[in-house]
């Protein structure tokens, strides 16, 4: 974990209410992906905790969703405006267990950690595929950028405006897959729950005060005990998890 | 070179600030972002008697200069607490550690007090009557003067440590109050808990809280404590620890010119993990500036 300042280079519409900020910085408390940053803005008390699309020497890239005043704030910045960041939150994705073929799934705004993870497995020999999933075309983001890393991209939309009709599930071969990693909202994942044919592990939501295992405010309970969402999560492992 | 020491009831602490319960955990976690040997003192997790899991989610609100939390309480238990947190935190700290304890009857504080007490690790007690997240015990301890003394009483029969009384700003005099805990025998206040309070999300039209409410603590509080540490200094002749929005060197001077002989900063360290370090070395410069020797002199200097 660090504190640091960042510059903003780069602060881009992807689509509709969906940004990607590119930020310059030390990036050297990020150890995995499916980590955080948790941003300080002007006027508002709490920060904003804000998962890691990618990171690569001093560059450090988000991809938010506009979701309430901070986020809009956020959108509204420019490059060469410095943001106070708490880097290196929460445990990440263990790449440890993929086996050969692990499958990922994002949903909306879960997508973006996805992104690093793909290629650190990657990386590592192994050929991960990836579901996308959307509302609706318009909401699309990253599908090229995952296409560009040279993997099967597979992309749902709930009104079938673009590709697989309907949610990531209606997306999800029945078998095929060494292992999954998922993060979206929570509904999203527990229907990937439901149809999962090998151990993975998810990726959780919560409102923090601290993001940093001080306050207890994103508590939950799982099969392993208490966990916060922000220190021992936001990744968990299937087998833990309760619904 | 300015003196920043200050004495709790023959506890000397090297500076005022203490961070409080509930935003600082068992300390361990802060020691990974600085030495935490350069408080006055930690006041740990508020423990109570079983293990705790707390309130449901979500426990966090934000507002206007400060934050809702409805945490309730979520602790490994006093025994665990005594047995693992606090040799936990002696590992890395050699401070003032302040214990604070939560109830739900009077048997539950008198158990937890005596046993925080006789834990080598402990140097004073700070007894929770003020906690607005659980229902049944806390604040409904700390809102009427007659269980406040009687509560004090029970404690301070089963400690040798110093017992200080953290009040809740929810009531119509707090005065009454700290003399309850004067008359019963406290050697010092701790105050304000959270203001209670609520949000509600507009597209659900419902409670953000799954608690429906929660404890107001931040900036936005700071006025509201620093009326009630005044009042009280007044009223009783207890050291008192002021507490509620602190996040400045001039915010502690603020609260120690109107009675507190410490400090304890609560949510500021939430949004900024160095927040105790940096006041703490904001404050000789600052004390300079307005010609402060000795911290300790300016204790009710505004009165």
């Amino acid at each position: 974990m660090k504190r640091s300042l960042f510059t903003i280079l780069k602060n881009e519409m992807l689509a509709p209410a969906t940004f990607r900020m590119v930020l310059g910085g030390d990036t050297t408390a990020i150890t995995a992906p499916g980590q955080f940053v948790n941003i300080a803005l002007t006027g508002k008390f709490l920060r904003r905790p804000i998962s890691v699309c990618d990171w690569e020497g001093e560059n450090l890239t988000l991809i938010y969703k506009v979701v309430g005043q901070g986020t809009a704030q956020m959108s509204r910045m420019v490059p060469g405006e410095s943001l106070d960041l708490l880097t290196g939150l929460g445990n990440g994705y263990n790449l440890e267990k993929s086996g050969d073929k692990p499958l990922l799934i994002g949903g909306g705004a879960g997508i973006p950690p996805l992104y690093a993870l793909a290629k650190k497995l990657i990386a590592q020999g192994k050929t991960p595929s990836v579901i996308l999933g959307f509302n609706k075309k318009d909401e699309l983001f990253l599908e090229k950028e995952f296409k560009a890393l040279g993997i099967p991209v597979t992309v749902a939309t709930a009104d079938g405006s673009l590709g697989v009709k309907g949610f990531v599930t209606d997306a999800m071969p029945e078998a095929g897959y060494t292992y999954l990693y998922t993060c979206g909202p929570e509904p999203m994942l527990r229907a990937i729950d439901g149809k999962a044919a090998s151990s993975g592990q998810f990726s959780f939501e919560e409102r923090m005060g601290c993001g940093f295992g001080a306050c207890m405010g994103c508590t939950c309970k799982t099969k392993y005990g208490n966990k916060r969402i922000c220190r021992e999560g936001p990744v968990l492992e299937r087998e833990e998890i309760i619904w | 070179m300015v003196k920043t020491a200050v004495t709790l009831s023959g506890i000397q602490l090297d500076n005022p600030v203490i961070p409080a319960s509930g935003t600082f955990g068992f300390g361990y976690e802060f020691a990974q972002w600085y030495d935490i040997n350069c408080l006055g003192g930690i006041s740990v997790k508020g423990t109570t008697r079983e293990p705790r899991f707390g309130n449901p989610a979500p426990r966090i609100a934000e507002t206007a200069g400060g934050m809702l939390n409805a945490v309730g309480l979520q602790n490994p238990g006093i025994d665990k607490v005594v047995a693992e947190e606090l040799p936990k935190l002696r590992e890395v700290y050699h401070k003032p550690i302040l214990a604070n304890i939560s109830g739900f009857s009077m048997d539950e504080y008198v158990e937890c007090c005596a046993k925080a007490d006789a834990s080598p690790h402990t140097d004073l007690i700070e007894v929770n009557v003020s906690c607005p997240n659980v229902h049944h015990g806390g604040m409904s301890f700390g809102t009427d003067p007659n269980m406040v003394y009687d509560v004090t009483r029970a404690v301070k029969e089963v400690c040798k440590k110093p017992v200080y009384v953290k009040l809740s700003p929810n009531v119509t005099d707090i005065v009454s109050i700290a003399k309850a805990c004067e008359e019963g025998g406290a050697d010092g206040l701790s105050l304000i808990n959270t203001l209670m309070g609520m949000r509600i999300d507009l597209k659900k039209r419902a409670p953000i809280l799954a608690n429906t409410t929660g404890g107001l603590s931040g900036p936005a509080v700071f006025p509201v404590a620093l009326r009630m540490v005044w009042q009280v200094y007044e009223a009783v002749k207890l050291p008192i620890i002021g507490m509620g929005g602190i996040q400045s060197a001039e915010d502690v001077i603020e609260m120690m010119l109107a009675g507190a002989t410490a400090v304890q900063v609560g949510a500021a360290n939430l949004v900024n993990p160095f927040a105790c370090k940096e006041i703490i070395d904001n404050l000789p410069g600052l004390m300079e500036r307005l010609g402060i020797e000795e911290i300790k002199e300016i204790i009710g200097g505004a009165h």
